[in-house]
């Protein structure tokens, strides 16, 4: 007993005298010789910890300044007795006497920025600088072989060529005019139904099919299921299906672009649902504490699989939280192509130019199902599908719109189609009949280095395979 | 506000035996035999879904206190275990929540330290993480931290497990092992649908926070007769599912279907395989393993997660303390390569039944 007092007695005057930890434990917390102090004034961030555990007056940080990192002056603090307001880190609060809590919202909600109005027609005029014909025609094409894509490729899942897919079926502008409005050396992190970027940035259709099928070709070498693409050609992260962990992700690789004064930002994409997540809170307040030039482009469809927004949140959906995080946001139309361009393209300049977040929420509309392995028919109404399938289209609505520009026309639309579709029948061809990868990539990648419990594994499981060749399907590369 | 506690030791007004009372009327089942002398005794044929939407058809309607809520289930959950029930019991108890792991967990320990029964959901075993700290910091310590004034005793943890064929990295994952670190949570796995509505249920009225692995495999794939009454089976109890004299081997969930096939074919030369269904995890039946390995002097356990780290080292580890010197053979582990759960690779990973003869074959002839 009396060993063990003094071993646990020995313990804490360790834990004491380590440096970093007495403002804990000689609750000296609130005085100024914990080691706050030691940061010079420039050292924002330990400044302004200690500052505000001393919660004095007199100093201020605008809400705006703590964008641009701007080292505090002392000079500048008020010491003088003041009850009108506080100077309380983050800025001046002023006092009222009446008692009254903020609304849970705003009575008006976010407005939604649009260019085209519902059938098509340019509600602004000035979209002329903004976009040239060849852009306008390729953002056509692009929504047109997308949704190609999707139809195909999970036609081959029902067929049972491939075991999964995930159609953007109703998303197809938020997909390619995101994708359209950024430079390819931004990096993007995706969640799962943004492959229109992929496509946009030149992942070519046989690229998609050997992702798919799982073969020799493809990136992942067999190991995730379909639809998790990645391209480090592309600067596009490989997707991982557990949610809303590339989040916070994202803010470290736009740390890195803003240390390496890139040219150059994040956007990482998500779903409603996702925004539920811890990792997206975590992400958006770490995007807006260091400053880091990244756009949180939310895909806000109106469900996650069979949960409806009204059962993910109450707050005015996601540009509402962006606001609360100190991160400027917006609510754009999703199924309006310009909007979205738009929109990307100033957040981009604002996220490059000012370094910091932007947050961009699309609403928009999963008219699929949530994938192959859902049938959404079974909790929402067909109507509510129908009507944004066809009344709300946005390849419908910006055709109407490109073909009123004088820009498009029937028989381009039916060259397109057929051009794609022999070109995707071609691409699952011949993913399907390349083969399977070696069975060493198995083993590979777990480490840099392969260490030699998996030697050992990969030995023992060939001297298996050789005994029970008809345990293992044919084609790998033994 | 004071919370109330359920589970602590047996004063009168202990809210726990007050629940707990609704269930002494049911029947424990010490062996599948005795399901056949339930008091109506009537069984039906049903899947392993079928079986957990039973269960919670019955832990809902047998106490007033409880809720099941998750994402996606009110409208039946992704593999249809909730089905029916949102509808047969109201939004305010069964129902959909962000999506959100670490919410979902932490309302449920907070609901269960007020007395309530809380069945979380987590859509699959895979997404269980990022509750990971509400589970092990939370959950398994509420009790132990407050001296036994608090406790989150009814909360239990639904989430399928395990390879399904085509689930690659995160839809396969068996992460059991993460949890037996764990002191203060039960972890229980069925292996059929008959198990896992009894254990279910036990789990459920358990006084210690439980996470309940489904084996997903078999959820449309077992078929079992299955008493319709309300019943338990005991926890951290282990069972004998087929006796031999040569070998034992230990596993649970939807492996044992794999095992049982090895000791089939082991026995066409000649080898005689016990075989015991571990079904509770922690806190295990050693007894009943050791009981068993000293009457066969070897050892087989299998699971499909990673070897390394895995749940067959801690039982490997805790017989050879017990049974050294009755031992003929090292004890062998046919288990999951230590690899992320690869979807091509697939069949290369799963510890198959022929690795499993192999092990049996090499053990016996050591
Ligand atoms: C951490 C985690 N929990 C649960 C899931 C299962 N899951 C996959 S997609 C999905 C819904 C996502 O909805 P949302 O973010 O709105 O994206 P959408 O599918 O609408 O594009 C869920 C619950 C998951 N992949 N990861
Ligand atoms: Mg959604």
């Amino acid at each position: 007993m009396a060993v063990l007092l003094r071993k646990s007695r020995g313990a804490l005057q360790f834990v004491k005298t380590r440096p970093g930890l007495p403002g804990i434990l000689n609750s000296r917390i609130f005085s100024c010789s914990s080691y706050h102090c030691k940061s010079n004034n420039t050292s924002r961030n330990g400044y302004t910890l200690h500052s505000s555990f001393l919660g004095l007056p007199g100093y201020s940080v605008r809400f705006q300044a703590s964008l641009h990192s701007k080292a505090l002056q002392l000079e500048d603090h008020d010491y003088s007795v003041n009850d009108q307001d506080w100077d309380f880190p983050g800025g001046k609060v002023p006092f009222t006497t009446k008692i009254k809590f903020t609304a849970d919202s705003s009575e008006d909600r976010i407005h939604c920025y649009r260019i085209l109005d519902s059938s098509g027609h340019q509600i602004l005029s000035n979209t002329s600088e903004m976009i040239s014909k060849e852009l306008a025609v390729k953002l056509y094409s692009s929504m047109v072989t997308l949704q190609m894509l999707d139809t195909i490729f999970n036609e081959a899942q029902r067929q049972g060529r491939i075991s999964f897919y995930i159609t953007s079926y109703g998303e197809e502008a938020v997909n390619i005019a995101s994708a359209a409005a950024l430079s390819n050396d931004d990096v993007i992190l995706p969640q799962y139904r943004e492959h229109g970027v992929l496509l946009w940035r030149g992942f070519s259709l046989q690229e998609f099919a050997n992702q798919l099928f799982g073969n020799r070709a493809d990136y992942g070498k067999g190991r995730q299921m379909p639809i998790h693409y990645g391209s480090n050609k592309l600067n596009y992260i490989t997707v991982s299906s557990p949610l809303a962990t590339q989040i916070p992700q994202a803010v470290g690789v736009a740390y890195s672009l803003k240390m390496e004064k890139k040219d150059a930002c994040v956007v990482t994409y998500f779903g409603d649902g996702s925004s539920s997540e811890g990792d997206f809170h975590a992400g958006l307040n770490f995007a807006a504490v260091l400053d880091a030039p990244v756009i949180f482009f939310c895909r806000n469809n109106g469900w996650a699989i069979s949960t409806p927004i009204t059962d993910q949140f109450r707050s005015d959906g996601i540009a509402a939280k962006g606001q609360a995080y100190g991160i400027p946001s917006i609510r754009v139309d999703g199924n309006d192509v310009l909007a979205v361009y738009d929109a990307v393209r100033k957040a981009r300049e604002m996220a490059i130019k000012e370094q910091r977040p932007v947050l961009i929420e699309a609403l928009t509309y999963r008219v699929g199902h949530h994938s192959t392995s859902d049938d959404s028919t079974k909790y929402r109404a067909l109507e509510e599908i129908e009507h944004w399938k066809t009344a709300r289209n946005p390849i419908f609505r910006y055709r109407n719109w490109v073909e009123r520009q004088g820009w498009w026309n029937e028989e381009q639309e039916t060259e397109l189609r057929k051009s794609v579709r022999k070109q995707l029948m071609n691409a699952i061809q011949v993913a399907e009949q390349l083969d399977t990868p070696p069975l060493t990539d198995l083993f590979t990648d777990v480490y840099h280095d392969m260490p030699s419990n998996l030697k050992e594994q990969e030995r023992s499981l060939k001297e298996t395979i050789k005994k029970h060749p008809q345990d293992y399907p044919s084609g790998f590369v033994v | 506000m004071a919370m109330r506690r359920i589970g602590s030791s047996s004063g009168p007004n202990n809210l726990f035996n007050i629940c707990r009372g609704l269930s002494t009327t049911t029947p424990w089942l010490g062996s599948p035999d005795e399901t056949k002398i339930l008091r109506n005794g009537t069984t039906k044929s049903m899947n392993l879904f079928t079986a957990i939407n039973q269960a919670l058809h019955i832990a809902l309607d047998s106490d007033p206190r409880s809720y099941v809520f998750g994402e996606d289930v009110g409208f039946g959950g992704v593999f249809r275990c909730t089905t029916g029930l949102a509808h047969r019991f109201g939004k305010q108890r069964v129902f959909n929540t962000p999506l959100c792991e670490q919410g979902i967990v932490g309302f449920g320990i907070g609901l269960a330290a007020m007395g309530n029964r809380a069945i979380a959901e987590i859509q699959f075993a895979d997404y269980i993480y990022p509750a990971f700290d509400q589970i092990v910091n939370e959950a398994a310590k509420f009790r132990y931290r407050s001296g036994n004034q608090f406790n989150c005793g009814g909360l239990t943890i639904r989430a399928p497990y395990g390879a399904v064929g085509h689930g690659g990295h995160y839809h396969s994952q068996s992460p059991e092992a993460f949890f037996c670190h764990v002191p203060g949570i039960k972890v229980v796995i069925p292996r059929s649908p008959r198990e896992a509505k009894g254990l279910l249920l036990s789990c459920i009225r358990d006084p210690n926070p439980v996470v309940f692995f489904e084996p997903k495999w078999l959820y449309r794939l077992a078929v079992e007769e299955v008493p319709e009454d309300d019943y338990m089976l005991p926890l951290s109890q282990a069972e004998v599912i087929r006796e031999g004299s040569d070998i034992t081997l230990v596993g649970w969930g939807a492996q044992l279907a794999v095992m049982e096939q090895a000791c089939a074919d082991a026995q066409k030369d000649g080898i005689s395989c016990e075989l015991i269904d571990l079904k509770t995890l922690i806190p295990w039946d050693k007894e009943t393993v050791e009981a068993s390995v000293q009457k066969t002097g070897r050892l087989l356990i299998s699971h499909e997660a990673p070897v390394t780290g895995g749940f067959a080292a801690e039982i490997s580890a805790s017989l050879v303390e017990r049974c050294f010197l009755r031992l003929e053979a090292p004890i062998a582990r046919v288990c999951g390569l230590d690899t992320p759960f690869p979807l091509v690779f697939e069949p290369f990973y799963m510890p198959t039944k022929n690795k499993i003869l192999d092990a049996i074959k090499a053990t016996v002839n050591y």
